[in-house]
């Protein structure tokens, strides 16, 4: 069921989402308060994400978007009932009320669940202390979604607050399975490093931040045709760990002494990334360090970040 | 179904009268709940007709009414509708309402019974009282009944209450005095009852060795709306923490009565009220604030000092928060934290019991970093209901966190809850045993909150500004914060 409410209030949002709870014969089970903070050019990216991820966490999400008409008006729809469980709450504000966007955005929070912002294209630079961050538990922003992406991670990292993450971290998760993983398998001390990646890839740096925090070793990211990450190599004086992935889906992995080995290593969407980054609600202190080393790497200045200078 | 009887509404162009009383009054004809013969008799101090009168009320029932408008149910009520035109304090017009009473006993049947609903303001009620009184009005012939209904507030202190109890009784017997706390309905109190006092499962918890802390709220999205010459100089605490949040909290706390008589269930109430008190250092244990202007709920709305009506340098608090204990074996060393307010983010009334942590949690610490204490919530509105809040582990981690179950009335069961008014009104006319406070509860609860207002008023700072549609002053955040708590976000 969707229904329209133009020109309206928090007031009668509630009654509206009351009524709906009646005659849909109760919403329960939600964990949480999803605030999306969505340009409108991005809004259909950001409302399939959301129903998607709302199959594994039923919730109330609240995408906030800005109108262009001259009155301060706020004009709204529920969708509940549909296609997801939970409720989907567009927030559209107009006029001096995008200014005052939390004063709806407050009262609609569901009692005591924990409160996750999202910005799915560009983030404000200090997301804590914005003014809808400032709801959240949570506050998970997407570097990539920036027209640029490595100046935006950056910023991320110097306004780094406990429960920030940004999704080009999560991006990372499967790589940092792999090399973890590999790792443990054939235990070597490592002396040296590489990322590959896309130019300008800023998860590629982020990747070669951690790394280096982790093995405590300079990481030297280098340029290579392809999509986002395309190769890591962790090497000891004579040993190398290799995993290549060139077609953005299958790696190759290979270590001492064994035959080379395919697997899966597929780019995700959206909607898979968000719907992981939601499953903890505490916030990451190895995203922190990982953080922190990037903002060191920056102000050594090495010539590696940004891609490799040849 | 009510006996015959006729029911003088005192205020009757008011916004209680239009929007709850009189569509009220209809819906229990609708229901067949009024006799044949009954009467109903506004007294205003408009120059109406008894017709137009008719049509206000037609209005009223045709805008508000929870039943359809049907035209034979409004024949048979309006055969018995009067108006009196008349100020309180005019002799002429009490004389004019007898003799209208008289003419309904005769051509309606209502038998000579008369309740008296004064919607006055609480400064009306004496003036209200005494003309009754004066006028024989309030005097009652053999085998017929006097009855009156006031609304909370019950005075502004303990002395005027005690003043205004007094008065009340010289007047009309106590069985006959009906206090009212409209938020508070007779519904919400026997479902409350009910929850604790019909089940096994929560009665093992409901004390101080797993209750950590209580908290009760009563938070309105609305300003005052007007109301200037009511609220100012009265305030949150008086206008609700008196009456309906320390009703909450007594029976939130108290015993299980021996029965559910008036009696027996204010027994307990009083029982509770009087082992209850405040801290002695009010400054750390109470808050206050008032609203200031800002952007609430999508709308930008005035402070509470640019209240038309409102003088500049007033010190009324929009929000009240204090810490009350209760010195028993049940509930020793639990704070109990009553808060209320005006334009607040949402409208939301509720008791929420906070549980005790775990006292050892075998987890991996990351893992339970996000789970927070047990809670049980009892929803008094909108949407009355309970929520149980508890941990559980989320699928394909390791991580626990908190959970929500939820219970609601409304969608549990189809049959919507009578209208608070309706169920009153009709208690009214029956005679029967009201579940509202009684005149020992009233007192004891303001013995509990003068020393509360005394310090108060004797500060020169005014209340704490906070911005319209937030959760209150800082202070209040900070009172909590001393005992190691926080608010929930209700």
């Amino acid at each position: 069921m969707i229904v329209q409410l133009t020109d309206t209030n928090a007031a009668a949002l509630q009654e509206q989402l009351g009524q709906l709870r009646h005659r849909l014969g109760g919403i329960s089970g939600v964990v949480f308060t999803l605030v999306v903070v969505v340009d409108q050019g991005d809004y259909d990216r950001a409302m399939a994400a959301v129903v998607d991820t709302a199959l594994e966490h039923p919730s109330r999400i609240l995408l906030v978007t800005n109108g262009r008409a001259r009155a301060d008006r706020l004009d709204a729809s529920i969708r509940a009932g549909e296609d997801a469980p939970g409720e989907i709450v567009t927030l559209k504000f107009h006029g001096e009320l995008r200014k005052h966007r939390d004063s709806v955005v407050l009262p609609l929070l569901l009692p005591d669940l924990p409160v996750i912002v999202w910005w799915s294209g560009c983030s404000p630079v200090a997301p804590a202390s914005d003014q809808l961050g400032r709801l959240g538990t949570r506050r998970i922003t997407d570097a990539m979604g920036d027209p640029d992406p490595l100046a935006a991670l950056e910023v991320r990292a110097r306004n780094y607050c406990p429960g920030d993450t940004d999704l080009t971290w999560t991006r990372l998760t499967r790589w940092r399975g792999l090399l973890a993983a590999a790792l443990d398998a054939y235990p070597m001390n490592v002396t040296r490093a590489t990322v590959g990646a896309a130019p300008d890839n800023a998860a590629a740096s982020l990747l070669a931040a951690w790394l280096g925090d982790r093995l405590n070793v300079g990481v030297a990211v280098t340029r290579h045709p392809g999509v986002g990450i395309t190769e890591v190599t962790l090497g000891a004086e004579t040993d190398e760990i290799r995993v290549a992935r060139t077609d953005g889906n299958l790696a190759v992995i290979s270590a001492p002494g064994l035959p080379e080995r395919l697997v899966a290593l597929p780019r995700r969407d959206l909607n898979t990334l968000l719907t992981e980054e939601l499953r903890r609600m505490d916030d990451d202190p190895i995203y922190a360090e990982a953080m922190a080393a990037l903002v060191r790497r920056l102000d050594r200045a090495t010539p590696q970040i940004g891609g490799a200078r040849k | 179904m009510a006996g015959p009887s006729a029911l003088v509404l005192f205020g009757v162009t008011g916004d209680l009268a239009r929007k709850k009383l009189l569509p009220a009054i209809y819906d229990l004809a609708n229901r067949g709940m009024l006799p044949p013969g009954f009467g109903l008799v506004g007294f205003a101090r408009r120059d109406w007709a008894a017709e137009h009168f008719a049509d206000v009320v037609a209005d009223a029932v045709r805008s508000h009414a929870r039943t359809p408008f049907r035209e034979d149910v409004w024949r048979q009520l309006v055969a018995g509708v009067r108006f009196v035109s008349g100020e309180l304090d005019d002799d002429a017009a009490f004389e004019e309402l007898k003799r209208t009473l008289a003419e309904l006993d005769e051509t309606q049947g209502t038998g000579g019974n008369h309740a008296f609903y004064l919607s006055v303001p609480p400064a009306a009620f004496d003036i209200t009282v005494a003309q009754l009184r004066r006028h024989g009005l309030a005097d009652r012939p053999r085998g017929s009944w006097r009855r009156v209904v006031i609304e909370k507030p019950f005075g502004h202190d303990l002395a005027s209450a005690q003043e205004l109890e007094r008065k009340l009784a010289k007047a009309f017997e106590p069985t006959s005095v009906f206090r009212i706390d409209h938020y508070l309905g007779k519904e919400t109190v026997q479902n409350l009852l009910a929850f604790r006092f019909a089940n096994t499962m929560f009665e093992p918890i409901w004390n101080r060795n797993y209750i950590d802390h209580v908290q009760i709220t009563m938070a309105e999205d609305i300003g005052i709306e007007g109301r200037a010459g009511y609220y100012d100089g009265i305030g949150a605490a008086r206008d609700v923490i008196q009456n309906h949040l320390l009703q909450l909290l007594a029976l939130t706390a108290m015993e299980e009565p021996t029965s559910f008589g008036a009696d027996e269930l204010s027994a307990e109430k009083r029982k509770v009220l009087a082992a209850a008190s405040t801290p002695a250092d009010l400054g750390a244990h109470t808050a206050r604030g008032q609203y200031a202007a800002g952007w609430a709920g999508g709308r930008l709305v005035a402070g509470y000092l640019e209240e038309k009506g409102i003088p500049a340098d007033s010190h009324t608090d929009t929000f009240a928060a204090i810490r009350v204990d209760i010195d028993n074996r049940r509930w020793a060393g639990v704070p109990f934290y009553l808060r209320a307010g005006k334009r607040l983010p949402r409208r939301v009334t509720e008791v929420a019991l906070n549980l005790r942590t775990a006292p050892h949690l075998p987890f991996d610490h990351a893992d339970v970093r996000s789970l927070g204490n047990n809670a049980l919530v009892l929803r008094i509105q909108p949407e009355e209901g309970i929520t149980l809040r508890f941990g559980a582990k989320v699928p394909a981690t390791s991580e626990l966190r908190e959970v929500n179950m939820e219970f609601g009335y409304d969608t549990s069961f189809v049959e919507s809850s009578p209208e608070a008014y309706e169920r009153l009104l009709l208690d009214v006319l029956r005679g029967a045993e009201p579940l509202f406070p009684q005149p020992a509860e009233v007192e004891l609860s303001w013995r509990l909150l003068d020393p509360v207002l005394d310090h108060w008023a004797s500060q020169e700072e005014p209340p704490q500004a906070y911005p319209s549609g937030t959760w209150g002053p800082t202070s209040a955040v900070e009172m909590l914060a001393r005992d190691g708590f926080s608010w929930r976000r209700p």
